[in-house]
């Protein structure tokens, strides 16, 4: 038998991205809200780039894959039918503490892919009614950037730019030579004393959580203000699922505490921040005899449209040494082929995330993958023409929604609370490969145009499916989406989403910078709304 | 109990032969081999979640040496490796990985190296600003996107 809490007026699952920039802009609504993470705070003190086993906890505790970490708050995923495999991170600050802080927004074109290029659908909001999120998100996650990007309107630049180094140079130089454009990247990594945080001192582990606090993941942006505010943050709670009562309304939420007790949590407005592949396996999981096929699922459409940004990697090595490990991977970014052009065999595009080099264990593992370190006695000579030497970049594709490409419920496999484990089905779909194959000749004209030998693809990158997006898409036709404009479900009138499943199209960047738009956007509809929410 | 106990003794002197051909020492460079005491008892006691590959992966070699690879001449020893890492690439993989990361963080093989034999934090690094002049004709271009509202 469940435990029952006492009510409150709103529950919302995750602490991630969404969640954080959720529960802060409530906030001042007064209303008793309550976060449920089913991972625990994060221990600065215990990042990798503390040790000096630093590359090889990125392989262990701090790895990408849930199902490679498999700590006690992770929950396996079967993606074996997908060539693209699901990266994660469990706990306060979800994502965030291990991206890139790679931080663009989508560009105008991406909410209006219907209208300009024919495919997919448009978004029911533009890229005008973000902007105001987007600049109130970017300052308080404290966004570096270099104002004047000419692929973009306008936008403000909260801090200096991180450092171009050695690796951004010798890039921006051949895209000089080639005429194409190039920008330092926006990234959410403190370059200056921001609002508590450090200063980037150029750790070079963005990507396992940053040790210093410089790198903005809401477990040092958001969440310290929300909790000022009083929003209760309970972490080590798993949620199962959504109940439902009378009225098609959510009455709360079932979850199994850090004890393993079951509680069932009473509020009034449930909110979903779980990513693409959590939020549809709960949904999923919260079937009832009302809701057969799942909670907030009428149209069909929750777990497909699964978009994941297929990656093409592309790196070289050159003669002169240049940043290797040290300095944030990221550096630069080129939105040259981002638009559609009819003279290409594909619709939409692109972006290049430029990238410095690696440490010495990962220059080595990777080495070997690709055929260009030998075992025996040619090893330390050919490891030194690549350690310090490389640089190059990933291509993010837009990935259209296709609904065979989905997330559903597995039906052996379960987390520890015997709670259904999600399966990934996906396919590359052609006008994928056609773009991916572009972008790995461009890339590679680039490299030659830097100068760089060696020269290594890998597409598409396997262990990349960071950006969950599109499995509760939102819209204005009930038939044909989950949440409406302002994210509430068409279903249950108390039900939000707020994470990258609500996303129509993906576009071809990084998706955090609009998941947390799309977040405050919402929150300030509720509160805008809120004497006829539920009408 | 650690996962590494489930490799047997003589199963980690086939593995400290592996590591020796895979990187072998070099007085050149001034550096051991990934079969120095040191280096392969952290990788010993390193294996962590790929210990049950690991296993798997010295037990196949062993039967390509048709017994031990330790008791192979080294004729035998370099086809047994050769016939290994062509026929079971993802275990060879396991392989260079578990070896990878503990050779290069050992203090003398980074100091060969060039690199300070400490963790990145808390001192950090330094990286070059760059020039920002080079994005002046980036800058002379125009926009580039569509304004599409």
């Amino acid at each position: 038998m469940a435990a029952r809490n006492d009510p409150v007026d709103v529950v919302i699952i995750g602490a991630g991205a969404s969640g954080a920039a959720v529960a802060w802009a409530l906030a001042e609504t007064r209303m008793r809200i309550v976060c449920l993470e089913q991972g625990g705070w994060p221990n600065p003190a215990r990042f990798p780039s503390a040790g000096m086993d630093w590359e090889a906890q990125t392989l262990g505790d701090y790895a990408i894959s849930p199902n490679r970490r498999a700590l006690p708050e992770d929950y396996p995923v079967n993606d074996d039918d997908s060539p693209i495999k699901i990266a994660n991170f469990n706990g306060v600050g979800g994502g965030t503490v291990f991206y890139a802080a790679h931080f663009p927004r989508l560009h105008p074109s991406d909410f209006r892919v219907r209208s300009l290029d024919g495919v997919a659908d448009d978004w029911p909001l533009d890229y005008r009614t973000l902007e105001p999120f987007y600049a109130l998100n970017d300052r308080m996650m404290g966004i570096a950037a270099l104002a004047g990007d000419p692929a973009y309107p306008d936008k403000e630049a909260v801090m200096p730019p991180i450092p171009l180094g050695r690796s951004g140079e010798r890039i921006g130089r051949a895209m000089n030579a080639l005429g194409w454009h190039w920008w330092p990247s926006d990234a959410a990594i403190a370059t200056r004393e921001y609002e508590g945080r450090a200063p980037c001192i150029n750790l070079g582990q963005c990507g396992s959580g940053c040790a210093q606090g410089a790198k903005a993941s809401t477990d040092v942006t958001y969440w310290p203000q929300a909790i000022r505010s009083r929003i209760e943050l309970r972490t080590r709670c798993r949620v199962s699922r959504i109940e439902t009562g009378d009225r098609d309304m959510a009455t709360g939420v079932h979850y199994v505490d850090e004890d393993g007790q079951e509680r069932f949590q009473p509020c009034e407005i449930v909110i979903m921040a779980c990513n693409g592949v959590g939020t549809p396996r709960i949904l999923l999981n919260s079937a009832s005899g009302r809701f057969p096929n799942g909670l907030a699922n009428s149209s069909g459409l929750v777990g497909k449209n699964l978009m994941l940004h297929p990656y093409a990697q592309i790196r070289g090595h050159f003669d002169d040494p240049l940043d290797g490990h040290r300095g944030p991977p990221i550096c630069a970014w080129s939105m040259e082929f981002y638009e559609t052009d009819p003279a290409r065999d594909f619709v939409r595009g692109y972006c290049f995330q430029f990238s410095r080099g690696m440490g010495p264990a990962r220059t080595a593992i990777n080495g070997m993958a690709d055929g260009l370190l030998p075992w025996g006695e040619g090893h330390h000579d050919a490891f030194r023409r690549l350690f310090e030497h490389s640089a190059g970049m990933a291509s993010i594709c837009e990935d259209l929604p296709e609904e065979s490409n989905r997330v559903t419920l597995d039906p052996d496999l379960t987390d520890q609370d015997g709670v259904p484990a999600p399966r990934i089905t996906y396919r590359l779909s052609d006008n994928t490969r056609k773009m991916l194959d572009h972008s790995i000749a461009r890339g590679t004209d680039i490299l030659k145009a830097a100068g760089a030998r060696d020269i290594t693809v890998k597409s598409p990158l396997p262990y990349a499916g960071w950006h969950l997006l599109g499995t509760a898409r939102m819209g204005t036709d009930p038939d044909r989406s989950v949440v409406n404009a302002w994210g509430r479900s068409h279903d249950v009138k108390n039900l939000f989403i707020v994470d990258g499943s609500i996303f129509v199209t993906s576009g071809g960047v990084n998706p955090t910078s609009t998941i947390q738009a799309l977040a405050l956007y919402i929150a300030g509809q509720i509160k805008n709304r809120i004497y006829d929410l539920f009408d | 109990m650690s996962e590494t106990k489930i490799i047997a003794d003589a199963e980690l002197d086939t593995l400290r032969c592996l590591a020796g051909h895979l990187i072998p020492a070099s007085p050149r460079h001034g550096v051991p081999g990934a079969d120095d005491p040191a280096i392969f008892a952290d990788i010993a006691g390193s294996m962590d979640r790929d210990a049950s590959a690991v296993r798997e992966a010295l037990v196949v070699i062993d039967g390509l040496a048709g017994g031990r690879l330790t008791q192979a001449d080294p004729v035998r020893q370099a086809q047994a490796i050769a016939r290994f890492r062509d026929a079971h690439p993802a275990l060879a993989a396991v392989i260079e990985s578990v070896v990878a990361r503990c050779y290069y963080r050992d203090a003398r093989v980074l100091a060969s190296l060039g690199v300070e034999p400490r963790p990145p934090f808390p001192e950090g690094y330094t990286v070059e600003q760059g020039d920002w002049s080079l994005l002046d004709p980036v800058r002379a271009r125009g926009p580039i996107y569509r304004d599409a509202g």
